[in-house]
């Protein structure tokens, strides 16, 4: 190995596999994020992540894979929210909270019953994109590939659903079978992020990029597009950052993204008094 | 004191009406709302509805566009049960405050592009001819330069213009609007008008205007229906002024648009 190899933290196998992994959340998680933000869901991918942790521990305890036993768990967890929140049966936060920590409870319980809490469930909770396999990014780039076609297919209705419900259900939009869509892409998104950021930061990677791309953009398209390349510059940044200070990746590019976070806001009130005007006229 | 028998118009065409009500009768619980309500719109009319608050506009609105189903009489929108009404598109429906979620920034074109959806269908990809219609949907509504700014920074009119857009993109046989009006700005509500009598004109549409008051578009309405929990009243404006104060519901209720139609 020589020198050159030491300081570009790209040149190793671990690193690169973990780059193409972290960039492909770091396109669909602020994709799917940007329409869950506008509708007010900013915390749901936390929430189904609880969920997906029961599926983990049900893939530890039969001996299937986690991932797919958690989008499995995940899906369904989606889908009954999405159900509740509809027929408005969810009196305030409290069944959406009894549906989550029921599935964390549950992950805890078979996951004790499959051999008790180990090092392999660190691996879910917080991520660990540097020991990702070639299958599973296969995995995540499937379904990253099938959350960012159907999102970007689907932009304008979606935007229409999560802008304006009432009046898309008066204009004869389907609203009911895309809220269910975007429920269960969100749980797709949570799972097929779960192995690089982990379940408790998944939904990080969701949120943090939009709220710094709507203070950038002035559109629903831009702020679509600005998420994504704050997404994927706080993955790059992280992984640098964790290469270089040895950090954990997971925790390093929700840092970046909430760093950029700051940055922009101390930026739009710092930026000159002139630019913001004509922003207004 | 019991409510005078209603004044009707006469349609002069029995087919081909946009929106028909008959004999409809709600009730929340015990509490009678709508008594044998009776309307109709025709092609290229513009008819408001008016009445005070809690004369039963609000729950007439919700049976005419299908969200309730009346105990009894029957509607027809656009020909078909409104249960049963698959041309969405064809209707324009402008809310009266648009639950419009602001998270993220929302340009006018885009949110005007939401209107030609149902009419497209959802799934496909728009092509040149629906640009077309965002484009003059905007322009008709007189926001051709403000078409790329978020909505959320625009006034209260300009942001009612934007989805009265919407409504307009669609190119709809029938528009319904709910207090269109409400805490808009003089200027705005002239474009307003305008805007509506564009639509007549040019796509010889059908307006339902729902309000209390009639004051914007007083110049510009065929047939004002006056409800309060009843039709009390249904003939052109020039009518309810001659009309309207025998009728008795001045004193309790003298509403703005009567007002404005002097």
């Amino acid at each position: 190995m020589n020198e050159l190899a030491l300081l570009n933290p790209f040149a190793f196998g671990f690193m690169q596999r973990a780059l193409v992994a972290g960039l492909v959340v770091g396109v669909f998680a602020p994709m799917i994020g940007t329409f869950l933000v506008q509708k007010r869901l900013s915390l749901i991918g936390d929430g189904i992540g609880h969920v997906a942790f029961a599926g983990v521990g049900a893939g530890l305890l039969l001996h299937v894979s986690p991932i797919w036993a958690a989008l499995v768990f995940a899906v369904v967890g989606a889908l009954g929210v999405d159900w509740l929140r509809a027929r408005r049966r969810a009196s305030g936060d409290v069944a959406l909270a009894l549906l989550f920590y029921s599935g964390i409870a549950l992950g805890v319980v078979l996951i004790s019953l499959g051999g008790g809490l180990n090092a392999n469930i660190l691996v879910y909770l917080f991520g660990q994109p540097l020991t990702v396999t070639r299958s599973e990014i296969v995995t995540i780039f499937v379904l990253g590939a099938a959350i960012t076609v159907t999102m970007w297919a689907l932009r304008r209705v979606l935007f229409s659903v999560v802008t304006d419900d009432d009046w898309s259900r008066v204009a004869g939009l389907p609203v009911d079978a895309l809220n269910a869509l975007l429920a269960v892409m969100t749980a797709v998104a949570v799972v097929a992020a779960m192995r690089i950021v982990g379940i408790l930061l998944v939904a990080a990677l969701m949120v943090l990029p939009v709220a710094s791309a709507q203070l950038l953009a002035r559109s629903f398209r831009g702020t679509l597009i600005v998420s994504v390349g704050v997404g994927v510059g706080s993955v790059v940044a992280g992984l640098v950052a964790a290469w270089e200070w040895d950090l954990a990746p997971s925790g390093a590019m929700v840092l970046a993204a909430a760093a950029v976070f700051a940055l922009v806001t101390v930026g739009k009130r710092a930026a000159p008094r002139t630019l913001r005007q004509e922003e207004h006229a | 004191m019991g409510a005078p028998e209603p004044l009707r118009s006469e349609p002069s065409d029995d087919a081909g009406y946009l929106l028909e009500a008959e004999g409809v009768c709600f009730a929340y619980g015990r509490d009678p709302v709508l008594t044998d309500v009776s309307l109709r719109v025709s092609p290229g009319e513009f008819v408001a509805l008016v009445g005070p608050n809690g004369s039963g506009k609000t729950t007439l609105l919700r049976i005419l566009l299908g969200s309730l189903v009346p105990d009894e009489g029957r509607v027809r929108i656009l020909g078909a049960d409104p249960a049963r009404f698959d041309e969405r598109w064809r209707l324009g429906y402008v809310p009266q405050r648009p639950s419009l979620a602001s998270e993220v920034p929302a340009t006018v074109e885009e949110i005007v592009t939401s209107g030609r959806l149902s009419r497209r269908g959802w799934w496909r990809a728009l092509r040149p001819d629906d640009r077309a219609a965002v484009r003059h949907a905007i322009t008709s509504v007189d926001l051709g330069e403000l078409s790329g700014r978020p909505v959320n920074t625009l006034s209260g009119g300009q942001q009612q213009r934007a989805f009265i857009a919407r409504a307009f993109a669609s190119e709809p046989d029938l528009l319904v609007l709910d207090e269109p009006v409400a805490g808009i700005d003089a200027g705005s509500q002239r474009r307003f008008s305008d805007s509506l009598t564009h639509l007549i004109r040019e796509h010889h549409a059908g307006v339902l205007l729902v309000s209390h008051e009639l004051s914007a578009v007083a110049g510009a309405v065929d047939r004002v229906i006056v409800l309060k929990g009843r039709v009390l009243f249904d003939g052109p404006p020039a009518e309810l002024t001659r009309e309207g104060v025998s009728l008795g519901i001045h004193r309790e209720d003298l509403p703005l648009w009567l007002e404005g139609l002097r």
